[in-house]
């Protein structure tokens, strides 16, 4: 028996309408509601699934940001995660590949059978640090997972690729990132976000678990909003909108 | 000198437009010597395929039985021990590249740089985040490799003409044995590819079936169009999940996009912002699909589509 870590990433909730700062420096993120990545719930509900079957005895959620994404980590804890650590990192966005370099710390101190993560965050959507985990840990990865299936140290995962399903078998320990159609996360209930609050909830830094920040290679120079398509016309009837596409030249 | 390796990609031993596109992006970098890795059990088809693309100088083979199905866990080592060398390694923002690239960057130390939409300079990249609400100008240091992933949908595919050397390239490398291919569903054939398709006729959540999205085949058939859907309508189980258009699906830029009961969530219209012509029809006058609409149509789409197809059927256009 051992435990499943999970990636849950502090990001603007997927309902906001992002806009960028006027001086081009990022988005704006004040008073804008947060949640968890939408793909690592999806995550957290395939690890408490596993464990809920006997295959794993513990849920470790973590986060990697600033001190605030202990609010994502305790609706994580609410969800059901046994418990909780925040990598705490202020100021910045976390690099994936320091993201994944902290996943390799948790990861040679828990020895988890799973890593389970969302395929990207919607925030920055690099999609990258599952991938580069499974580089850095030297084990298999199965990305946008839309099935997930453990039998002993194997398992067996159908992924939701350009032309359709595909379906790998891996051996465990192994890195597994979610798509949108693996499960539905289940809602939390008040009960448990009371309960929540007493669950553990550690806090550790980059330095702590001897992390790198991968900083130097790649900068954000600036942010702009992207062009807008302008509303374009209304017909009535369908033979009108024949004629509009044959005036564009489209037909 | 820079020096780009594309990794390319193929299937069912044709090589995937998605890799002339990549040549493209490596071409707007300046001057620079562009080489393509195809990997395989057997590639001789889709090295010849890649060394017809005008701007490459060499393409690579590594051939061996284990490459016969693309696994990110064994060919990344052997893309990583070969990109030394290298000031750039390309590869494309498909679920192939989604997958492959980031273990690749890992094993190189470096960071990646996700769907490149424009390169300003040779360490100058333009990419979106946040389902596209905006836009991020990143620059990566020099003098160590930069991993990128090339948005397909930024980029036409590369001219044909070319005459490339063809090379087998050899990398010693232990090769894991932890992750095995099982299978594939087939895509279904005689019918536009989603992805490179010049029209696409595409239906939400409104079409209400999978039976009713038979209507949509037809109206496709008559424009020779690509069948698409939004999240919701996959979700719903009308269609499978490779025909999903959006952030999480394909990215698609086609010349005509005809959205049919598709309300327009940000998700949906960050994967058709670049398609020419998009044709709305809704019976929700309201639904913001038609605030990026170029032509609009509030309406039933179970009238509209056969009038449309009929009209259609009958000019042959």
């Amino acid at each position: 028996m051992s435990s499943i870590l999970v990636g849950v990433k502090r990001v603007i909730d997927y309902s906001v309408r992002v806009r960028v700062k006027a001086d081009g420096s990022g988005v704006v993120t004040d008073g804008v509601k947060m949640s968890i990545n939408p793909f690592d719930e999806i995550a957290l509900e395939e690890a408490l699934r596993i464990k809920e079957r006997g295959l794993a005895n513990e849920v470790i959620a973590v986060g990697i940001g600033p001190a605030d994404a202990q609010q994502q980590l305790r609706s994580a804890l609410a969800m059901g995660a046994d418990r909780a650590v925040l990598v705490q990192v202020d100021g910045a966005a976390v690099a994936p590949l320091t993201a994944a370099r902290a996943f390799l710390s948790l990861v040679q101190k828990h020895q988890p059978l799973l890593v389970i993560m969302g395929k990207q965050a919607i925030d920055d959507d690099n999609g990258q640090t599952g991938q580069m985990l499974a580089a850095l840990w030297d084990r298999p990865q199965a990305t946008f997972a839309s099935k997930l299936e453990l039998d002993g140290a194997r398992a067996r995962v159908t992924r939701e690729v350009d032309t359709g399903l595909e379906s790998m078998e891996i051996d465990l320990p192994a890195v597994i990132t979610t798509d949108l159609r693996l499960n539905e996360p289940r809602y939390i209930k008040l009960p448990d976000i009371m309960k929540a609050k007493k669950k553990p909830l550690d806090i550790t830094t980059l330095a702590e678990l001897g992390v790198a920040s991968e900083t130097q290679s790649l900068r954000a120079v600036k942010f702009a909003a992207p062009a807008v398509r302008s509303r374009g016309i209304m017909v009535k009837t369908v033979a009108e909108l024949l004629g509009a596409l044959k005036q564009r030249g489209v037909l | 000198m820079i020096q780009v390796l594309i990794v390319g990609e193929h299937a069912s031993g044709r090589l995937n437009q998605s890799t002339a596109k990549c040549v493209s992006c490596a071409l707007t970098l300046g001057e620079c010597a562009i080489d393509i890795v195809v990997l395989g059990a057997q590639c001789a088809a889709v090295a010849a395929e890649a060394a017809a693309l005008q701007g490459v100088r060499r393409v690579l083979t590594l051939e061996r039985p284990e490459n016969a199905e693309p696994l990110a866990a064994i060919y990344a080592p052997q893309i990583a021990a070969l990109a030394k060398g290298y000031t750039h390694v390309l590869g494309p923002s498909t679920t192939y590249g989604k997958d492959l690239m980031p273990r690749i960057a890992a094993l190189l130390g470096v960071g990646q740089i996700s769907d490149v939409m424009a390169a300003e300079s040779a360490y100058r990249f333009l990419r979106p985040v946040y389902a596209g609400n905006a836009l991020v100008t990143v620059e990566a240091a020099g003098g160590v490799i930069v991993v990128a992933t090339v948005r397909t949908a930024s980029f036409q595919p590369a001219a044909g003409g070319g005459q490339a050397a063809i090379e087998p390239a050899a990398v010693a490398v232990n090769l894991p044995g932890h992750t095995r291919f099982l299978s594939r569903t087939q895509a279904a054939a005689g019918r536009p590819d989603l992805q490179t398709a010049a029209r696409v006729v595409s239906g939400g959540r409104a079409v209400a079936s999978a039976e009713n999205f038979k209507l949509l085949y037809g109206l496709a058939d008559a424009l020779g169009a690509a069948v698409g859907a939004s999240r919701a309508a996959v979700d719903a189980g009308y269609v499978p999940n490779e025909l999903q258009v959006g952030q999480t699906g394909k990215i698609i830029a086609p010349e005509l996009y005809v959205a049919l009961g598709i309300s327009g969530a940000i998700q949906h219209l960050t994967g058709i912002k670049d398609a020419r012509t998009i044709v709305a029809v809704n019976k929700d006058s309201e639904a913001p699909i038609f605030e990026v609409a170029d032509i609009g149509l509030v309406g039933d789409l179970f009238q509209v589509v056969p009038e449309l197809e009929r009209l259609l059927r009958a000019e042959r256009v």
